[in-house]
């Protein structure tokens, strides 16, 4: 991390060719058989980006039905039933848990704590096939068995129904494996691969939030393995416990699901918020404002995300009693959540701030997740919670945090790192073009549904009373303005891999560890190891001269 | 299209019950807290963009790297608006909880993919709910299933104009109560995913003057089929002599095998090798399914199950007879 390294294209790329991770070694075989962090995060982006355009595929059928209560695509509520509970699935536990992770994560980590690779490569990889297996087998599942059950799989619906719930909860379980091999290999990897001198005080916020991550990942997942087997065990044995006409208690299942998939949702966004502080910092030219109040907030999110799974049940018949205790504790969550989002804005203070693509998107960011998080007050809240459960309401505030957030930081994540992985540049004025149409398209699209879900309307409604159609029409119309600024992202990266220009070793001017090694990396990252001299956000423009206070 | 979107009220539903009025204050409040917030954070990072926008090469940044101050105060600040959202919302969320003593019990079923409700005079509308104006209504909620090859699934009870929903669950009651303040037709919508027909669950609560709402209501079919009938307890009782109940329960006190059944209702009650209960529609209807599940101190474990053997228009009836016991 010496600073000549930094902001120009000092040393590496330009002239003599080295191989690097990419043409190294040839062959499919050289892939599928990988135990290179680089490669198998690069297959992992490749998978969950595919997985990522047939969820909203998906999503774009779902609305074009929803443009009016009578049909438009089908005929049959059971097919929108599976059309959704298809988006949900697929993009929950094939796209969100996986995404930033899996992808980004694997290939970035290693190389920003100044490692060789991943401490555990061979389970790396396992992880990526499991991840494969895990995914065919719940799309499996939900095209033959018919599930339409929505992706949260409540029990019950019927008896075919329950049979296949089961199969689904399987599909999930082993999706959740190559969770927990990726979440224990990073936790390995931070404690014990760190380069000299790289102190927890100097680890860049993406691999804190990365260790918050992987400790819910470790210990969320098996709560799913045991739900799944209470359930064998009830339709195998026929004792009863999620299933009333057997004495069970179909609320025991929510619980849980919600003490799964709650969790689960920081595994989702916490990511999300590690790509936030490497972006917001680089393109400011700035150190984070507030490094400690980020990273003790990424763990204590962590924490507290395993209290407050019942804030999901408020109006299902569980005790009132836990109904107020859970909705006190999901208010402790909003304080780090809200100490993270002012900290990336003060970041911005007294920076010169570049208006890349990634920044764009991290506008963007802060722009939807501020809206997604704020939306989560009146959810949180015991009175108001009652009307606005189970409406378009909740659908809202979900895609602002999900998709506002995690998917949003996602993408400007794979910009800021695009040129580090392909070695290519981009075309910066189509990619602010791109993340532009997805915010505007973002905002038409669920914006209205807030709107629809205060006034009264239901999720998961093939039809709807007519009051609500101008939304729908609205929110259907977004969607396309949406899919096109994907597309144009899509375009814009597509493109440079075919005709982009060489990308320059840094041509962010980063100081992070990551651009320490050649870009793209060599095969084994580093020549030798690096020493960590400095944290990762002490960029050269940064002027030690002037008083704090400027 | 246009003129629809400003026409309604931009956020909520119309206000129809007592819940609606003191919702939508705290509703407002946080909405505009919201609004607040988000202006303030948005506007500053917009401003920061601005002003802080690259301008050369040659820019030299602050090397700010935190506030203490600032942080504790923007950590801690906010916390004051959150206790009150807490403590507000479960006011509103109590009040919603507790029906007053003086509310008209009515038993609403619902089922793949329709309501049925039941009123105290055993008739039965369905998909119509017909309340009286300015009076308190508890409803008294279970799911049951269409055929004996079929579950009961979850369904949830939700009245957007009177802000008051809760899940229907199987083979067990939920309770919920409401006062209506406008006459009209107003959107029952079911919330609770229930399969292929869930968005055509609708039914529609209706609202009478209180002096109409009699003759509303037995304008609906009579649920009995011989029509000999009167009121659903009248009904229970009936029940209550066919299915042999008398042989082990007392309505007048006496200790027979099982308890003595008047005054129950209402009562704590010391159970076996477990906390008291309350004894509530959901804890009779309990003691009739599964006897065995909480049985009162000092009995005996013989009271067989009746899950199976009486409709769920039976259950009602004897729960609501047995409320009627003094």
């Amino acid at each position: 991390m010496s600073s000549t390294a930094i902001g120009a294209d000092s040393h590496g790329s330009s002239g003599h060719e080295e191989k690097n991770y990419l043409n190294a070694t040839r062959g499919l075989k050289s892939w599928i058989f990988t135990v290179d962090h680089k490669r198998i995060g690069i297959m992992y982006l490749g998978a969950i980006l595919t997985f990522f355009l047939i969820g909203g595929l998906l999503a774009i059928a779902v609305r074009l039905e929803l443009f009016s209560p009578d049909p438009v695509l089908t005929k049959d509520p059971s097919l929108y039933n599976k059309l959704f509970t298809l988006h949900g699935a697929i993009m929950v536990f094939l796209v969100l848990v996986p995404s930033i992770p899996a992808s980004i994560g694997n290939f970035i980590l290693p190389l920003q704590l100044g490692a060789k690779d991943v401490a555990f490569p061979k389970l790396n990889l396992a992880s990526l096939w499991v991840y494969c297996i895990g995914a065919l087998f719940l799309i499996a599942v939900i095209l033959t068995k018919a599930v339409e059950t929505g992706w949260t799989f409540y029990t019950p619906y019927s008896k075919d129904s329950a049979s296949s719930v089961v199969l689904a909860t399987l599909g999930v379980f082993i999706l959740g494996f190559s969770s927990i091999f990726t979440g224990l290999n990073f936790i390995v990897t931070i404690h014990k691969m760190r380069a000299p001198g790289m102190t927890w005080r100097r680890l860049p916020l993406f691999v804190w939030a990365m260790y918050a991550t992987s400790i819910i990942q470790v210990l969320a997942t098996p709560v799913i393995a045991i739900t799944m087997l209470l359930m064998l065990l009830e339709r195998t044995l026929g004792i009863g416990i999620f299933d009333p006409a057997l004495g069970g208690d179909p609320v025991l299942y929510q619980h849980f699901f919600w003490f799964y998939s709650h969790p689960v949702v920081y595994v989702m966004i916490l990511p999300g918020f590690g790509i936030i502080s490497e972006l917001v910092t680089v393109h400011s030219r700035k150190n984070i404002f507030g490094y400690n109040a980020i990273a003790i907030s990424s763990v204590s999110i962590a924490i507290i995300g395993f209290l407050v799974w019942g804030h999901h049940m408020f109006v299902s018949g569980q005790s009132p009693l836990a109904s107020v205790i859970f909705s006190a504790l999901t208010f402790f969550v909003a304080v780090p959540t809200a100490i993270k989002v002012l900290s990336w804005v003060a970041t911005m203070y007294g920076g010169s701030i570049r208006f890349t693509t990634p920044m764009m998107y991290t506008f963007s960011f802060l722009f939807l997740f501020s809206i997604g998080g704020l939306t989560g007050l009146l959810l949180s809240t015991l009175a108001t919670d009652v009307h606005l459960h189970d409406t378009y309401y909740v659908v809202a505030h979900f895609h602002y945090v999900m998709m506002g957030g995690t998917l949003i930081a996602f993408i400007g994540g794979i910009f800021h790192w695009w040129p580090k992985m392909t070695g290519k540049l981009y075309n910066e004025k189509w990619g602010n073009i791109s993340a532009i149409l997805v915010f505007i398209g973002f905002n038409i699209t669920f914006f209205s549904q807030f709107v629809a879900g205060t006034q009264g309307m239901p999720r998961r409604y093939y039809t709807y009373a007519e009051q609500y159609q101008p939304w729908q029409q609205l929110s259907t119309i977004g969607s396309w303005v949406l899919a096109l600024g994907l597309f144009t992202a899509a375009g814009v990266l597509l493109k440079s891999i075919f005709g982009g220009q060489r990308s320059p070793h840094n041509p962010w001017g980063a100081v992070s560890m990551e651009w320490e090694t050649a870009t793209p990396p060599i095969e084994h990252n580093f020549h030798e190891q690096p020493i960590c001299e400095h944290g990762p956000y002490d960029f050269p423009e940064i002027d030690h001269t002037m008083g704090p206070a400027h | 299209m246009l003129s629809t979107l400003i026409a309604k009220t931009f956020w909520l539903p119309e206000q129809a019950s007592t819940f609606a009025k003191s919702h939508d204050a705290l509703f407002y409040f946080i909405y505009w807290t919201m609004v607040i917030f988000f202006v303030a954070i948005v506007g500053t990072m917009i401003y920061f963009a601005v002003k802080y926008k690259k301008r050369s090469d040659d820019d030299r940044t602050s090397p700010l790297e935190g506030n203490t101050k600032l942080e504790l105060a923007w950590s801690i600040l906010p916390s004051f608006l959150l206790i009150v959202m807490f403590a507000w919302g479960f006011k509103g969320y109590m009040s919603m909880l507790i029906p007053p003593a003086n509310a008209t019990d009515v038993h609403v079923t619902g089922y793949k993919w329709g309501w049925n409700f039941t009123y105290h005079t055993g008739d039965v509308g369905n998909n119509e709910l017909i309340v009286p104006l300015g009076q308190p209504i508890r409803l008294i909620m279970s799911s049951e299933q269409t055929s004996p090859d079929d579950m009961a699934v979850l369904h949830s009870f939700y009245v957007p104009a009177f802000r008051i929903k809760r899940d229907v669950l199987p083979y067990r009651y939920t309770v919920l109560w409401f006062e209506a303040t406008e006459l009209g037709s107003f959107d029952i919508f079911c919330t609770e995913y229930c399969g292929t027909g869930h968005s055509n669950m609708i039914g529609k609560v209706i609202v009478v003057p209180p002096e109409d709402w009699e003759a509303a209501i037995s304008s609906g079919r009579d649920f009995v089929d011989d029509g000999s009938m009167g009121t659903l307890a009248e009904f229970g009782e009936m029940t209550f002599g066919r299915a042999g109940c008398p042989a082990c329960h007392s309505v007048e006190g006496q200790r027979l095998t099982g308890p003595a059944l008047n005054g129950v209702f209402g009562r704590e009650e010391a159970i076996e090798g477990g906390a008291p209960v309350m004894v509530d529609e959901d804890y009779l209807r309990e003691s009739i399914m599964e006897p065995q599940a909480k049985i009162v101190n000092g009995y005996p474990r013989t009271m067989p199950t009746y899950a199976g053997q009486l409709s769920p228009d039976q259950i009602m009836g004897l729960v609501e007879y047995i409320k009627t016991l003094q």
